[in-house]
């Protein structure tokens, strides 16, 4: 129980949290489902299973040690890189280089781990990049090879490599964020995300007009995004100072950097979704994790987060 | 889902029955029982200890040795228990995510027991995960489709036609990404 005592701020952050999803989950939502309108209250559902996930994560991560979340985050990119591996085809013959796409994961969340930094940024981009062909060589199957292998690399580098710097985040060390360590990071990461996505989801089920992408996406249009962009910026602006070393102005450059890469993740991921037909799928076969759907937003927005909070505090 | 029932999958891997046993409350699982290949289940003891004690598998033997010998004793003696069994009637996994022939042994079973229902199961990814003849397991999502029971028809051939029919049906239903 000692981080308790060690990060109070971040303590108190999850209390607020807790709080607000309580409040939506036992009088917003059941207030809205007596309304009878279409409000398309599944999506409303799978995200509030997906922010109590997070909360408890995070809050485990809090009581028992920082390690605890990295391993919920790693068992998350699973998830992610099972679903992804799924929904996408396959060659026959790659069955089991597949499975040492699945290797790369426990292996990049061990340099997470022990705090190898320099592991971490080359071994997926670099060691896997180049040797994950020779196993597909090996097998002789050429046809659709360099589509077979430009794929598989995608999936590792998105689901694998991208989504992992959330866990780096957590093995930080302390000197370089005083008031809530790498998990406070982690924390205003993930709030200003999941605020962004938020805030982008209600009034782009508010106003239908105007779409930034018609051809892409139904549910993002352009009072969306301003007011997911408003809204970042003044949570980020709020609580940098009690979560993170930045400064006021830093802030608000985070958190429209946050609010842009959280939109591009969900653009790309919607332009992959249709590619492969998925969303019929997706409401054809029930229980499919839908993960994806709910990570595809920190694919950009934690790279680039972690990299540029490394470049101005290390 | 109570008994007596035949429980009839496609089959492609050895998850398939682990599978559509864990559709089931534990409490209930010893009524579920899987027939199973003797000359492939019970050839190593080990094996036969684990899939007749643990599993509770129905030994069959695929081969006919003896023109009097009724190879649907045991399973339809379980049928009158109550049992619900778990009949591949493809008889073998064949080549992964490829639906092969059916073998008429559950109509056989049906026709002696014609209140007994046939559900028909469609899986779908598991062959992908661990298909026969490989040891390394892949995860994968897997989808399991389960349609409307199928009766005795009247005759053998009919029911298998009902059967096969439900199959192709609940086949369609899976839109999966390709796998060549």
């Amino acid at each position: 129980m000692l981080s308790l005592y060690k990060y109070p701020n971040l303590v108190i952050a999850l209390g607020a949290i807790i709080a607000l999803l309580l409040c939506v989950q036992f009088i917003i939502y059941p207030l809205l489902a007596r309304t009878g309108l279409d409000l398309e209250l599944d999506k409303l559902d799978s995200r509030l299973r997906f922010w109590w996930t997070i909360v408890i994560g995070f809050l485990f991560g809090v009581v028992l040690g920082s390690k605890f979340l990295l391993l919920l985050i790693a068992f998350s990119c699973f998830l992610a890189l099972k679903e992804f591996l799924s929904i996408t085809p396959s060659r026959r013959a790659d069955r089991r280089v597949l499975f040492f796409a699945y290797l790369t994961l426990p292996l990049q969340f061990y340099w997470i781990w022990i705090g190898w930094y320099g592991m971490f940024i080359v071994f997926i981009p670099v060691y896997v990049f180049l040797f994950l062909p020779l196993p597909m060589t090996l097998l002789g199957e050429t046809k659709g090879f360099l589509r077979a292998f430009s794929l598989l690399n995608w999936i590792i580098m998105t689901a694998v490599f991208s989504l992992s710097h959330l866990g780096f985040l957590l093995v930080l060390p302390d000197s370089l964020n005083p008031v809530a360590g790498g998990i406070g990071l982690a924390f205003f990461l993930m709030l200003l995300v999941q605020v962004n996505d938020a805030s982008q989801f209600i009034f782009g089920s508010i106003t239908r007009e105007r779409k930034v992408i018609p051809k892409l996406s139904a549910s993002r249009t352009w009072s969306g995004l301003i007011s997911g962009l408003v809204l970042t910026v003044i949570v980020a602006a709020l609580t940098a100072p009690f979560l993170t070393p930045f400064s006021p102005i830093e802030a608000i450059g985070l958190g429209i950097l946050i609010a842009l890469t959280g939109l591009i993740g969900y653009i790309v991921f919607s332009a992959i979704k249709r590619d492969l037909d998925f969303e019929d799928r997706g409401t054809m076969t029930p229980g499919h994790g839908g993960i994806l759907n709910r990570v595809d937003t920190l694919v950009y927005a934690a790279p680039l987060f972690f990299h540029i909070t490394s470049y101005l505090y290390s | 889902m109570t008994g007596p029932a035949i429980i009839a999958p496609n089959h492609n891997s050895h998850l398939d029955a682990p599978t559509i046993l864990s559709l089931w409350p534990l409490n209930r699982i010893h009524h579920i029982r899987p027939v199973a290949a003797a000359d492939y289940f019970l050839t190593n003891p080990v094996l036969a200890w684990f899939t007749l004690n643990v599993i509770g598998i129905i030994p069959i033997e695929r081969k006919r040795r003896d023109a009097a010998e009724d190879p649907l004793a045991t399973s339809s003696a379980a049928l009158e228990q109550g049992d619900i069994l778990i009949i591949f009637p493809e008889g073998s996994r064949g080549l992964p995510e490829v639906m092969d022939n059916f073998k008429s042994g559950i109509s056989r079973l049906v026709e002696r027991n014609p209140k007994v229902p046939i559900v028909p199961i469609f899986i779908h990814g598991l062959g992908k995960s661990l298909p026969k003849g490989d040891f390394v397991f892949v995860p994968f999502f897997c989808d399991v489709f389960i349609g409307e029971p199928v009766y005795w028809q009247g005759s053998v051939d009919e029911t298998m036609d009902a059967y096969r029919a439900a199959m192709e049906q609940l086949a369609a239903k899976c839109d999966a990404p390709a796998w060549e």
